[in-house]
């Protein structure tokens, strides 16, 4: 199809082509920067914990009286095993997506000249090992005497596990066994799990690269009370949690459950990215508001041009076009003009990720999401514009004979 | 001459419902979703304690080892235990208050209910008349309280109504953490958002206050953020005299023209904790009023913030938009507005009565508009965030959007009533 035609009646109605193209232009931007924020939150979504989550629950309680009496845990831990499908329960000072328990500074030598980062230092007895199902892929488990008592917070020094993210952070292609890390305590390592993620993946300054940055200390069942980590089947977890809640609130009664964190692994990862999801959607939301917004423009400013062609028209169809040389002439019009606008989108897009990256955490906006946000504007366009073209085409060749 | 136009733009908007329809609904989609995130940014950037916040301000030093020192950095942003409390000893400031984030257990003694947990705050005597706390009975404690670390407490109205229902609970016990506390004061409904004096979120609830002296007697857990930066290993975090930043420290001044006075006095502190070998870098200090420290920490959420440049994006496409269907709507009368220009309407007079009309669509757009920010609104109060509560409009933010509209579609109308204006007399009288 000859083009010419097209710019030479383009050239004559310059403001509405332009208008045009700017709206094509500025939905474009906003399209490919949105686009790239919800592929950003599905990535957080997707993050690892490094657990079964569905086999895995929490028992939390917010503190009391005598909470550190040596008989408390043997009560809560006495109760939680006697319930029938419970596979193992022990002590843990947190868990992935529980509450921030332990993140410290931890730097890799005495004098604190190298800096490994913020990490989250997990306390686990050795039954809380078993529920949480950790074992390491490299390097060897804990012995029995790993598991200390704990003066403070943390043991003075302990053997530790790191995740293999973590390992490969602070060691870069070497053998991280054996190597030492210093936090509150001096610690070497002596097993690598796969994953472990830290208690708020992706939250942190290094984002979504630091989720697995956890590290699992040892310590034995009395070191510390007051939050549990406890393990069955999936199928049955739902009615062991049930019964757990029911039988530490019996075991004791001067202790005040935390129920905002009693509850499975996989439920407290719902909420953890609950926020995520939501601000996904309402992107989502934004993209399809832009997209209705920019296909009524369309739809307005075409069929203002089919109405104040309508003489023209009719002459073309007189003089011999077909009803499809008409349908094609605005489909033609169309693509040009989202062409138009899409080429000076994508350069907007690029302005925009560049204005987010200043504001926000944010990554380079990847240059595959420009055709795909091309791809999905010049789609909308030729929709948009299929119902003038078609009411165009059908003007019969008789207006032609017609005044105005 | 207005009221003609009008009518004139109402006639218009009759003729030509579908494309009326649209713009209306483009303007209100554009201004639903700008008011809504604007109101949810301007609820959480709001001031909290607007009468004294230029007077207030929070102090921060510099306490860390000079390891990694770079001049000008921002310092810890909280204090020492050992600097806040020589601090408040010092007394440079008509008002001055140390506090930290705890929480506990609270057990009711004569009620049936059962043992529950409450957020609490430990502070020094200064806190009540310093942050304007309003007290429902009795009052704040005394600063010879916090020396002799009295057993006192003052409790939230909430918790009051809980353990002692309409009574007065001042006079009484509060049994915290198994500790019994005198309760001498109860405060009226309080809650300003964000909670400025210690930023750890939105909608965090703090039942309980007592001296933190005696917080301190009484070992009681402390919650918030807490550094330790020593070269030692720091077995007790909240001794007086460890490494470990986790105190706020709030001051009033009479003005704010004696703040530059009082950040001398903190550089001098400074200073002569380095003479005295306790701090190891140069005075690196930092007084900021509440606005200025609320900005400092960012406490607009980054989705929030996001969430506004994405909808002033969209507003303006529907702008752009809106500025094509008037074009489109102006020209198709072309005709007509020939017809006026030739029975002698000026050139602005057909700019002014095009102007009237885009005024019209946008003050329709506004009211959906408005109906859709009401919405989404609501929607965002459904969400899991901790502000979500917040989110309501208030009269200035319902004015600005019948602002925002009629600005909008003016401007959109610009352009569209320029053209509409060239439109010369007698050549559309002669195609007719």
């Amino acid at each position: 199809m000859d083009i010419k035609p097209i710019l030479s009646a383009l050239r004559r109605h310059r403001v509405a082509a332009a208008l045009i193209t700017l709206e094509i232009a500025l939905a474009c931007a906003v399209l490919c920067n949105a686009f790239f924020l919800i592929n950003n939150r599905q990535e957080l979504m997707r993050i690892v914990s490094g657990v079964d989550e569905s086999a895995t629950g929490v028992i939390a309680l917010s503190g009391c009286e005598g909470c550190g009496n040596a008989d408390f845990n043997a009560r809560v831990l006495g109760a939680l095993r006697a319930i029938p499908g419970l596979r193992a329960a022990g002590t843990a000072n947190s868990t992935p997506f529980g509450p921030r328990a332990g993140y410290m500074g931890a730097s890799l030598d005495r004098e604190e000249q190298h800096w490994a980062g913020v990490l989250h230092f997990y306390l686990f007895d050795a039954a809380a090992i078993e529920a949480l199902d950790l074992h390491p892929v490299q390097g060897s488990p804990f012995a029995s005497d790993d598991f200390q008592p704990v003066e403070n917070f943390i043991p003075t020094e302990a053997p530790v596990w790191v995740t293999r993210a973590l390992a490969e952070h602070l060691w870069p292609g070497e053998n991280p066994l054996g190597r030492e890390l210093w936090s509150g305590g001096h610690f070497r390592v002596t097993g690598v799990v796969e994953n472990f993620a830290v208690t708020s993946p992706g939250r942190s300054e290094e984002g979504v690269a630091g989720a697995q940055w956890s590290v699992i200390v040892p310590v034995r069942d009395d070191a510390q009370s007051g939050s549990y980590v406890l393990r069955a089947d999936a199928l049955d977890l739902p009615r062991v949690m049930q019964a757990a809640r029911e039988a530490v609130a019996r075991a004791v009664p001067e202790a005040v459950l935390d129920l905002q964190q009693s509850r499975e692994l996989s439920e407290l990862r719902e909420r953890y990215f609950r926020s995520d999801r939501a601000m996904a959607w309402l992107l989502i939301g934004v993209i399809a508001a832009m997209l209705l917004v920019t296909a009524l423009g369309i739809i307005g400013l075409a069929s203002f041009w089919v109405q104040q062609r309508t003489r023209q028209i009719g002459v073309r169809r007189a003089l011999g076009a077909t009803r499809s040389d008409i349908l094609r002439y605005f489909q033609t019009e169309n693509f040009l003009l989202a062409s138009m606008g899409i080429a000076l989108g994508m350069g907007l897009a690029y302005g925009g990720n560049l204005l987010l990256m200043r504001h926000f955490e944010l990554a380079r906006l990847p240059l595959a999401y420009l055709p795909a946000g091309a791809c999905l504007l010049w789609l909308i366009g030729q929709i948009a514009v299929l119902g003038p073209a078609l009411r165009a085409a059908a003007i019969p060749p008789a207006t032609a004979t017609r005044s105005a | 001459m207005f009221a003609y136009y009008l009518s004139l733009a109402l006639r218009s908007f009759r003729r030509n419902k579908v494309l009326t329809a649209l713009m209306v609904l483009a303007i209100a989609l554009g201004i639903g979703a700008t008011m809504t995130t604007l109101t949810v940014f301007h609820v959480l950037s709001g001031d909290p304690i607007p009468q004294k916040s230029a007077r207030l301000f929070y102090v921060q030093l510099d306490p860390q080892t000079r390891e990694g020192y770079q001049p000008g950095e921002e310092p810890e942003w909280q204090l020492t235990r050992y600097d806040a409390e020589e601090l408040l000893r010092q007394k440079r400031a008509p008002r001055q208050a140390l506090m930290t984030g705890g929480g506990g257990i609270v057990e009711p003694r004569d009620t049936g209910l059962k043992p529950f947990s409450v957020g609490a705050r430990y502070a020094s005597a200064d806190f009540f008349p310093m942050f304007d706390t309003p007290f429902l009975h009795g009052s704040g404690w005394t600063t010879a309280e916090d020396v002799s670390h009295a057993r006192v407490a003052v409790i939230s109205r909430a918790l009051n109504e809980k353990l002692f229902g309409e009574s007065s609970g001042v006079g009484r016990e509060v049994r915290f953490d198994g500790n019994a506390l005198h309760v001498v004061g109860v405060l009226d409904t309080w809650n300003p958002q964000p909670l400025f004096y210690d930023l750890r979120g939105y909608d965090r609830q703090e039942d309980v206050f007592i001296p933190f002296s005696t917080s301190r007697d009484l070992k009681l857990d402390r919650r918030g953020t807490m550094n330790c930066f020593g070269r030692e290993i720091v077995n007790d975090q909240t001794a007086l005299n460890v490494p470990c930043a986790w105190i706020q420290y709030w001051v009033e001044l009479d003005s704010p023209a004696d703040a530059p006075a009082f950040k001398a006095y903190l550089d001098n502190y400074s200073e002569q904790q380095r003479a005295a070998g306790r701090f190891e870098r140069p005075a690196n200090t930092r007084l900021r009023d509440v606005m200025t420290w609320l900005d400092h920490r960012g406490v607009v959420p980054g989705d929030v913030r996001l969430q506004m440049w994405l909808a002033f994006g969209f507003l303006l496409v529907c702008l752009v938009n809106t500025v094509g269907l008037l074009l489109a709507k102006f020209l198709r009368r072309s005709g007509e507005i020939g017809v006026r220009r030739a029975l002698g309407a000026s050139r602005a007079e057909i700019f002014r009565q095009c102007l009237v009309e885009a005024g019209a669509i946008g003050l329709a757009g506004g009211v959906l508009g408005l109906l859709l920010a009401l919405g989404g609104l609501w929607v965002v109060r459904q969400r899991p965030a901790d502000y979500a509560s917040l989110a309501h409009l208030d009269g200035s933010m319902l004015l600005l959007t019948f602002a925002l509209a009629l600005i909008a579609s003016l401007l959109a109308g610009v352009l569209p009533a320029w053209r509409a204006m060239q439109v010369p007399p007698a050549l559309q009288l002669k195609s007719q």
